[in-house]
C-alpha cells in the first residue's frame, strides 16, 4: 500500500473522534450545573419560568448526552484500538483514573435516568433537585478523571523507567501530576462557561428575532451572569496554565508563542504569520507580556524553542490555535461584562438588536475556543504521546485497516451530528415555550 | 486467591452483567421491531418502552467497565486485542452508536421513522454477534504474532464453524434472555396479552440456545482440545446450569412464578459463563497471553480493587434506587406516572 501511514491515520481518526466528542462532552459537563442553577432559582423565587427552563434544558440535554455517551464509548475503545502500544505502557500507571471515570459516569447515568422520569413524582421540587446533584457531580468528576489522564500524557510521573520497564509505580502520584491542577480547573471552568454561553445564545436568538417574552429575558440574564463568572475564572486559570507550561512544558509555550531565543523581557506575540525563513510578520507584540504570563515578572527569562532538539519541537502552527482560544476567551469575557454592567446601569446599547446578535454568536464562539484549546494542547504535545517517554509514532497501531475505519467513522459522526441537531431543533420548534406555558397555566401550574 | 484471579473474576462479573442487561435490551429492541412488522405492536410496545426508557444508558456502562477494567488489570490485552480488534470492535462501536443515539432521538426527541425501528431491531442482533467474535478469537488459532505485530486471519475466522456457533448462541441467547425477562415484567404489569406472547417467544427460543451451546462444546473439542479438557473439570457447573435451564422452562410451561423463572435463567447463564471462564483459565488469548504475564503491577492492581470496592459502595445503593423506582416498582410498571417525563 503506497503512502499508507497508520500513524497519521490513527492521529486523524483520534482527532476526529475527540473533536466530535468534546462538543457533547463540554455540554454534558456544564449543562447539568446550569439546569441545577435554574431549578434552584425557580424554587427560591417560586417562579415557574425558571422551573420550566430547567425542564426544557433537560429535554435537550438528554439528546446531547446520548451522542456524548456513544462518542465517549468510541474514544474509550479507540485508545486501545489505535494506540495499543501506548495503552500497554501507560495502562500500567494511569488506568486508575480511567477506571474511576467509568464509575463517575455510571453514577451520573443512573441519576440522570431517575431525574428525567420523576419531575412530578415527588410533588416537591426540592427533592427532585436533590437528584440532579449526583448528575452534576458525576459529570464534573468524569471530566476531572479523564483530564487527569490527559495531564499525565503531558507531565508523566509516578513511575521509574528502567531497562525498558516501568517500576516503582505510584498510581496516586501519576494522577496528581504537575499538569493536573491547571488542566482540570481549566477544563471544568471553560465547560461551565461554554455551556452558559450556549444556553444564553438560545435565549438571545429568540430576543434577536423579536420575541420579547419574559421567559427568554430571564434565561438570558441568568446565563449571562453565570457565563461572566466562569469567563473570569477561565481567564485567571488560563494565566496559571501559562505559568505551568513555562515551568513544566516550556517547548509547548515557546512553540505557541513563536518564542525562539531564550530571553528576558519577552513580548507576547499575538496573531501574525511566519515567513519561510522563520520570521514573524504582521504580529501584535505586547511588551513583557510573555514574561509576565510565564513567570509573573516583566523581566523574567523565558525559555526559547531553540533550546530543544529539533525532533522534539511541537509544530509552529499551534500559535494560531493559541490566538483563536485567547482572542475568543477575552472577547467573550468582555461581552459578558458589558451585558452585566449594562443590566446594572440600564445602558441602552446592551438591549439593542445588534448586541443580541453578538450574544447569539457567543455560544458557537465559545465552542470554537474549546476546540482550539484542545488542538493547542494535543498538537502542542507532539511529537510525544507520553512526553519524554514515548513518541506518538511508537504508540500507534500497525493495522492495515485504519483508512477504512476512518471513512466509516467520518460517516457515523456526520450522521450523529446532523441528526442530533435536527432532533433538537424540531423538538423545540414543535413545542414552543409559549404553548407549553399556556398548557401549564391551564393545568394550574403557572400563572399565564 | 491471587490478585490476578481477583482481577479477572471482577471483570468476568461485569461481562456477565453486560450479557444479561445487554441481552434484555437488545432482545427487547428486536421484539419491538418484529412486533411492529407483524402488526402486534399494540401488544408489546408499552411494556418494552416502559422498561427500556430509564435504564438504557446503564446497559452501555457495563461494557465500558469491562474494557476499561481489562486494560487496567491486564495492560497487555490493549496490545494484543487492541491490535487485532480494530475492525470488529469498530463495527461494534458504530452499531452501538447508531442504536444508542437513535434510541434517545426516538424516545426523547419523538422521531418516528420505520427504518429507524428496523435498524434498532437489527442492531440488537448484530451487536451481540459482532461482540461475540472476541470470545472466538480468544480461543486461539486466528491470530498470528509476527515481526510487524499481531494480526488477525479473517479468512480463517469466517470459515470456522466455531465462530458461527458462538454467533448463533449469542443471538439465540439474546432473544431467550430478553423474552424470559419481559414475560416476567409483563406479568408484574398484569398485561396478560403481552405476557402470553412473550412467554411463547421465550419457550420458542429456549431449545435453540441449548442446542447452540452444545454445538460449541462439541466444536471446542477439535478447535481447542486443552480448553475442552478443562471444561470437563467443571462439568458439575454445567450440570447445575442445565438444571436451572430445566427449571426456567418448566416454570414458563406451567405459567407460574415468572420471577423465579428469570432468576433460574440468571443462574443458568452464570454457571455456564463461569464454567467457560474457569476452564479458559489461565489464558486471556490462547496461547499467547495468560492472566499472569499480562498482569499489571501489584500497586496498580490493589489501587484498582480499592477503587472498585469504593465505586460499588456508591453504585449499589444508586442502582437499588433505580430498580425500586422503575424496574421493580409496581405502580411504575403498570404505567402510572406515564407523564412523569419532564
Amino acid at each position: 500500500m503506497n503512502g499508507y501511514d497508520p500513524v497519521l491515520l490513527s492521529r486523524i481518526l483520534t482527532g476526529l473522534t475527540l473533536t466530535v466528542h468534546i462538543i457533547y462532552a463540554t455540554i454534558g459537563v456544564g449543562v447539568p450545573l446550569m439546569i441545577a442553577i435554574a431549578q434552584w432559582v425557580g424554587i427560591r423565587k417560586n417562579d415557574m419560568h425558571y422551573i420550566l427552563l430547567a425542564r426544557r434544558w433537560t429535554r435537550g440535554f438528554v439528546i446531547t448526552v446520548a451522542v456524548g455517551v456513544v462518542t465517549g464509548t468510541a474514544i474509550g475503545l479507540q485508545l486501545s484500538l489505535l494506540w495499543p502500544n501506548f495503552m500497554q505502557l501507560a495502562g500500567q500507571v494511569i488506568s486508575l483514573p480511567l477506571f474511576m471515570e467509568t464509575f463517575a459516569f455510571f453514577f451520573e447515568a443512573i441519576f440522570l435516568g431517575i431525574y428525567l422520569y420523576t419531575w412530578d413524582r415527588f410533588g416537591n421540587q426540592k427533592k427532585h433537585l436533590l437528584l440532579l446533584i449526583p448528575v452534576a457531580i458525576g459529570a464534573s468528576a468524569s471530566a476531572m478523571f479523564i483530564t487527569m489522564v490527559n495531564a499525565f500524557m503531558n507531565t508523566p510521573q509516578g513511575f521509574e523507567f528502567k531497562n525498558g520497564e516501568l517500576v516503582n509505580i505510584d498510581p496516586i502520584a501519576a494522577m496528581f501530576n504537575p499538569a493536573m491542577p491547571t488542566k482540570v480547573a481549566h477544563v471544568l471552568a471553560t465547560a461551565y462557561m461554554t455551556s452558559a454561553f450556549v444556553l444564553a445564545s438560545i435565549a438571545a436568538w429568540h430576543l434577536w428575532k423579536g420575541n420579547r417574552h419574559i421567559y427568554h429575558r430571564k434565561a438570558l440574564h441568568l446565563m449571562m451572569k453565570t457565563a461572566f463568572i466562569f469567563s473570569v475564572a477561565s481567564v485567571l486559570i488560563g494565566d496559571l496554565s501559562g505559568k505551568f507550561l513555562a515551568e513544566y512544558q516550556p517547548e509547548k509555550l515557546a512553540a505557541a508563542e513563536w518564542h525562539f531565543e531564550t530571553s528576558s523581557h519577552a513580548p507576547l506575540v499575538l496573531f501574525g504569520m511566519l515567513t519561510e525563513d522563520g520570521e514573524v510578520k504582521y504580529a501584535i507584540k505586547i511588551p513583557y507580556a510573555l514574561s509576565i504570563l510565564a513567570h509573573n515578572h516583566p523581566g523574567a527569562v523565558v525559555t526559547g524553542l531553540n533550546e530543544f532538539p529539533e525532533d522534539e519541537r511541537p509544530p509552529l502552527y499551534i500559535h494560531y490555535f493559541f490566538d483563536v482560544m485567547v482572542t475568543i476567551g477575552v472577547f467573550l469575557t468582555v461581552v459578558a461584562a458589558a451585558y452585566w454592567l449594562g443590566s446594572i446601569f440600564r445602558w441602552k446599547w446592551t438591549a439593542k438588536k445588534w448586541f443580541f446578535g453578538l450574544l447569539v454568536a457567543g455560544g458557537p464562539l465559545a465552542m470554537v475556543a474549546i476546540q482550539a484549546g484542545w488542538y493547542l494542547a494535543e498538537i502542542g504535545r507532539q511529537p510525544w504521546i507520553l512526553r519524554g517517554y514515548m513518541k506518538t509514532a511508537e504508540g500507534a497501531t500497525s493495522s492495515a485497516h485504519v483508512d477504512t475505519m476512518l471513512v466509516l467513522f467520518c460517516l457515523l459522526y456526520m450522521v450523529l451530528v446532523i441528526a442530533s441537531a435536527i432532533v433538537l431543533i424540531r423538538m423545540f420548534r414543535r413545542n414552543p415555550v409559549e404553548r407549553e406555558l399556556a398548557e401549564r397555566a391551564n393545568n394550574g401550574e403557572v400563572a399565564p | 486467591m491471587t490478585l490476578e484471579v481477583i482481577g479477572i473474576s471482577v471483570l468476568w462479573l461485569f461481562l456477565f452483567g453486560y450479557i444479561i442487561v445487554g441481552s434484555i435490551d437488545f432482545g427487547a429492541g428486536f421484539f419491538s421491531a418484529y412486533s411492529h412488522w407483524a402488526n402486534k405492536q399494540h401488544i408489546l410496545h408499552h411494556i418494552i418502552q416502559r422498561y427500556l426508557s430509564p435504564v438504557w444508558e446503564v446497559t452501555n456502562v457495563f461494557l465500558v467497565f469491562f474494557f476499561v477494567g481489562i486494560v487496567g488489570f491486564f495492560p497487555k490485552t490493549a496490545y494484543y486485542y487492541g491490535s487485532i480488534l480494530l475492525v470488529p470492535a469498530s463495527i461494534s462501536i458504530i452499531l452501538l452508536a447508531i442504536r444508542g443515539s437513535y434510541y434517545a432521538f426516538h424516545t426523547y426527541g419523538g422521531t418516528e421513522r420505520n427504518w429507524y425501528l428496523i435498524a434498532y431491531g437489527l442492531t440488537g442482533l448484530f451487536i451481540p454477534a459482532s461482540l461475540s467474535i472476541v470470545l472466538t478469537i480468544s480461543e486461539g488459532g486466528f491470530v498470528e504474532v509476527g515481526a510487524s505485530g499481531v494480526t488477525l486471519d479473517y479468512g480463517k475466522l469466517f470459515a470456522s464453524p466455531l465462530s458461527w456457533s458462538i454467533v448463533l448462541l449469542s443471538v439465540t441467547s439474546v432473544l431467550y434472555i430478553s423474552a424470559v425477562f419481559l414475560t416476567y415484567y409483563a406479568d408484574e404489569a398484569k398485561d396478560e396479552r403481552a405476557r402470553a406472547l412473550l412467554r411463547r417467544y421465550a419457550l420458542l427460543w429456549s431449545g435453540p440456545t441449548m442446542l447452540s451451546a452444545l454445538l460449541i462444546i462439541y466444536q471446542l473439542r477439535y478447535h481447542n482440545p486443552e480448553h475442552y479438557a478443562n471444561l470437563w473439570n467443571v462439568a458439575w457447573m454445567l450440570v447445575i446450569s442445565f438444571l436451572c435451564f430445566v427449571i426456567t422452562v418448566w416454570l414458563l410451561w406451567r405459567q407460574r412464578r415468572f420471577g423465579w423463572a428469570f432468576i433460574a435463567l440468571v443462574f443458568q447463564y452464570a454457571f455456564a459463563f463461569y464454567a467457560y471462564g474457569i476452564s479458559h483459565y489461565p489464558y486471556l488469548l490462547y496461547p499467547y497471553l495468560t492472566i499472569y504475564d499480562g498482569f499489571t503491577n501489584e500497586t496498580m492492581a490493589k489501587a484498582l480493587i480499592v477503587a472498585f470496592i469504593a465505586g460499588l459502595l456508591l453504585l449499589i445503593p444508586s442502582l437499588y434506587l433505580l430498580m425500586r423506582l422503575f424496574v421493580f416498582n409496581k405502580a411504575y410498571v403498570k404505567g402510572k406516572w406515564e407523564g412523569g417525563k419532564g
